[in-house]
């Protein structure tokens, strides 16, 4: 039997349209926007000043304090402005914009094709190359990784967990990645071993990407340590606590981190920046972006510098079909639609989900004719039925006993509710609500 | 790009299960036991369907038409579910007035008045039945007897089902054993082959309509399992204690409204509790109660009753009794 998290998820069609399409170096763009917040935590300070030449890896943004990212230049060229920029989320923020003459690399980045396995730094210095280079959590969360990297005092990490998973439909960018550039990812985590001094690390894959699990399988027999499994296919298994669960048994407690169970896990596309940054010196400024959907002409995966316009990626992946009725910043169960692609390719973008109109809509809401569907669903074992009541109604405080904060917006809920009900919309207006009471109540 | 972009919160997708496709397999897993009704008590039980179906799903559409105004719901199909399972509760012989009269009380008094689908605290057809069998005892205790499939409609010849020939026996004083002789066997039992209400004799078909549902995923084993579990083991207690006078479990479990009452009545969404542990709780109730009014009761069936008294728990476990959440009081070894 193939292992995967016991409570509820669900199985929606995977469309892996772009699965066999091998990633594509897209070209330089004429100007970037690099937005000085595209991780969890405090927003990068600017450290260039407007008509500074830049180089490509190039520092031009300082992580403040410890929860936050160093930005550098993904390109090189001069610095246009210093301004606000809507980033996907539509929110303004501080960019960085820059016109791109070339592309000019820092002498101190080791272009080569080589993959150097043999890991020089000591896990101190493994860590702050990670804050330097500006490493986040490639999965879509962008939590900056020397933070998982540095364990507390008091505590112990038994084991690292290497997620392959990418269950969100339509998303090839880390299938593609494990089956390219597999080694590096092997080192990569090898390196993360070390920076957390364990000597085992669990990569798992969902079964519906036997080619990678072969690959990735037969790779890591000559790495010390590192086991590869196979998972049933069940979304949302990619979600850190299921994944923790699914592989090792243990049960994240509610409100803990992973830490507390003595796993780190980290996503393969972060496994792969951290390889290039300790092995060959390289910051992040490029990932993989899947960039899919029915009716796209061209879909593929794509190699992008970040602050690439996302008109741009799209132009690249054949152009905007002429039904397109949604753009997803992500996966569609738990991505963020657009409202224009005027916005700039960040760290966390793993893919772009382009739906034809005819599958943008909702279906109409109907009554809860209480099928108990969602409470199965729910990996979490809440009850979403009840969360939405409470929340509808304003019953915050009833809502809070019922874990309402526990909700990791996973979508399961909604996905299966026979009567289309918005469950999840529901939920996050009362979890927002709990959490502003939680804090007011803090504060007292 | 001319169109303008379709902006909601995630998900994006969703599932291809509707209320009207959950109905709809409800109905295809009623469709075995309509046949044997069928085939066992003749035209009465196709009028008997047709009656209940037609007058319930009338009632709903008058109600939302003329009184609550709303958009129109009768294609959900739940009407249609409740017209049916009303007609399977009942004889084949029954006169179409207190059908109709029937249906009126599942749909207008049971289901209408408390908002519709979705809120109402109590089984609307099991509301029905009861009203019918407290209104019109004779009519609702002359049972056909399995003539076959030419058997008329009023003309159906009727006799007592075999929970009424033991109950009656038991009170008179009869030892079990010779009962047993003036009943059905249990081969003929499994297969259908015995009076009582027209969709609950044939338990091979309620069966298969079970699996179908569980395949279908409509419903879970929870409720069915733990209802006739319960009554399995609490008749073989009494059974073991004294076999003279309590029948034995494979005779409760085949005899009456059992796997139809905890198949198809018991598991109903709307007045079912919503998680596995409150489920085994609320079936382990409904098989006690049962047990309870067979064996010491008035009336010689009690799923109908027992499933309405347990369904009015379900608000308070749906309250109190809480699924296990993820993360919480774990203990990781």
């Amino acid at each position: 039997m193939l292992k995967t998290f016991p409570l509820g998820g669900v199985h929606p069609p995977e469309n892996k349209l772009t699965a066999d399409i091998p990633i594509e170096y897209l070209s330089v763009p004429e100007s970037v926007i690099i937005p000085v917040s595209q991780h969890i935590g405090s927003p990068a300070n600017p450290v260039v000043n407007k008509g500074d030449a830049v180089r490509t890896g190039q520092l031009i943004a300082a992580g403040k304090g410890f929860i936050s990212a160093n930005i550098h230049s993904p390109v090189s060229g001069k610095v246009n402005k210093i301004d606000f920029a809507s980033d996907s989320t539509g929110y303004k923020q501080t960019a960085i914009f820059i016109d791109v003459e070339g592309d000019e690399w820092l002498d101190t980045i080791d272009r080569s094709k080589e993959i150097i396995r043999d890991i020089k730094l000591s896990p101190e210095e493994i860590v702050k190359k990670c804050f330097e280079s500006g490493i986040v959590g490639l999965g879509g969360a962008t939590f900056p990784s020397h933070v998982k990297l540095t364990v507390q005092s008091g505590k112990k990490c038994e084991v690292l967990i290497i997620n392959g998973v990418e269950c969100e439909p339509y998303l090839t960018a880390d299938h593609r990645l494990m089956l390219e550039k597999g080694e590096e990812i092997l080192t990569g985590a090898t390196i993360l071993m070390k920076a957390l001094n364990v000597d085992r690390a669990m990569i798992g894959i969902e079964n519906n990407k036997p080619d990678a699990i072969a690959h990735i399988t037969k790779l890591a027999t000559s790495f010390k340590g590192i086991s590869v499994y196979p998972l049933k296919v069940k979304y949302p298994q990619g979600a850190e606590k299921q994944l923790i669960k699914a592989l090792t048994g243990r049960e994240v407690p509610s409100g803990r981190l992973p830490l507390d169970v003595g796993a780190v896990v980290h996503n393969v596309g972060t496994a792969f920046a951290v390889y290039e940054a300790v092995q060959k010196n390289k910051p992040l400024f490029e990932r993989v972006v899947t960039v899919t959907g029915k009716s796209l002409s061209k879909p593929g995966n794509y190699m992008v510098r970040t602050g690439t316009s996302l008109a741009r990626l799209i132009e690249a992946a054949g152009g905007l079909p002429d039904d397109t009725g949604k753009i997803i910043n992500g996966g569609p169960m738990m991505g963020k639609a657009l409202n224009n692609t005027d916005v700039p390719v960040v760290k966390g973008m793993s893919g772009v989900v382009i739906f034809p109109a005819g599958e943008s809509l909702r279906d109409e809401i109907k009554p809860c004719i209480r099928c108990a569907k969602c409470v199965s669903a729910c990996p979490l074992n809440l009850e979403p039925f009840l969360l939405m009541t409470l929340s509808e109604k304003g019953l915050f405080e009833r809502a809070e006993k019922e874990r309402i904060t526990d909700c990791m917006e996973c979508g399961s809920c909604s996905f299966t509710c026979p009567a289309s009900r918005p469950l999840l919309d529901y939920i996050r207006l009362g979890k927002s609500s709990v959490i502003k009471m939680a804090r007011a109540r803090n504060l007292k | 790009m001319s169109n303008l972009l379709n902006v909601s919160p995630s998900p994006h997708l969703h599932g291809k299960e509707s209320t009207q496709k959950l109905m709809l397999n409800v109905v295809l897993a009623l469709i075995p036991a309509f046949i044997t009704s069928v085939f066992y008590f003749g035209t009465g039980a196709v009028i008997v369907t047709v009656i209940s179906v037609a007058s319930c799903l009338l009632f709903e559409y008058l109600i939302q038409r003329f009184i609550l105004k709303r958009p129109l719901s009768i294609t959900d199909g739940s009407a249609l579910v409740t017209g049916i399972l009303l007609a399977f509760n009942l004889p084949s012989n029954i006169p179409v007035l207190i059908i109709i009269i029937g249906s009126f009380i599942s749909i207008a008094v049971a289901k209408m008045t408390f908002g519709g689908l979705g809120n109402n605290p109590f089984n609307p057809a099991l509301v029905g039945r009861v009203f019918m069998l407290i209104s019109f005892p004779v009519q609702m205790t002359s049972w056909p007897l399995p003539k076959g499939f030419g058997t008329g409609y009023l003309d159906a010849v009727t006799g007592a089902t075999p929970l009424a020939v033991i109950k009656e026996g038991i009170k008179n004083g009869e030892p079990l054993s010779q009962l047993m002789d003036k009943i059905p066997t249990p081969s003929q039992m499994f297969l259908g082959d015995m009076g009582g209400s027209m969709g609950e004799v044939a338990a091979i078909a309620l069966i298969i309509g079970f699996v179908y549902l569980l395949w279908r995923k409509v419903i879970t084993w929870h409720i069915p399992v733990s209802i006739i579990g319960t009554m399995a083991i609490f008749t073989a207690i009494l059974w073991f204690v004294n076999p003279e006078k309590n029948a034995d479990p494979g005779f409760h479990i085949l005899a009456g409204g059992v796997l139809l009452g905890a198949i198809f009545m018991a598991t109903d969404y709307v007045t079912s509790p919503m998680n596995p542990k409150s489920m085994i709780i609320y079936g382990f109730g409904i098989g006690l109660i049962t047990v309870i009014i067979r064996v010491w009761g008035a009336y010689p069936e009690g799923v109908s009753f027992a499933i309405l008294i347990m369904n009015a728990f379900v608000p308070l476990m749906n309250t109190y009794i809480k699924p296990k959440r993820f993360g919480e009081e774990v203990q990781n070894g």
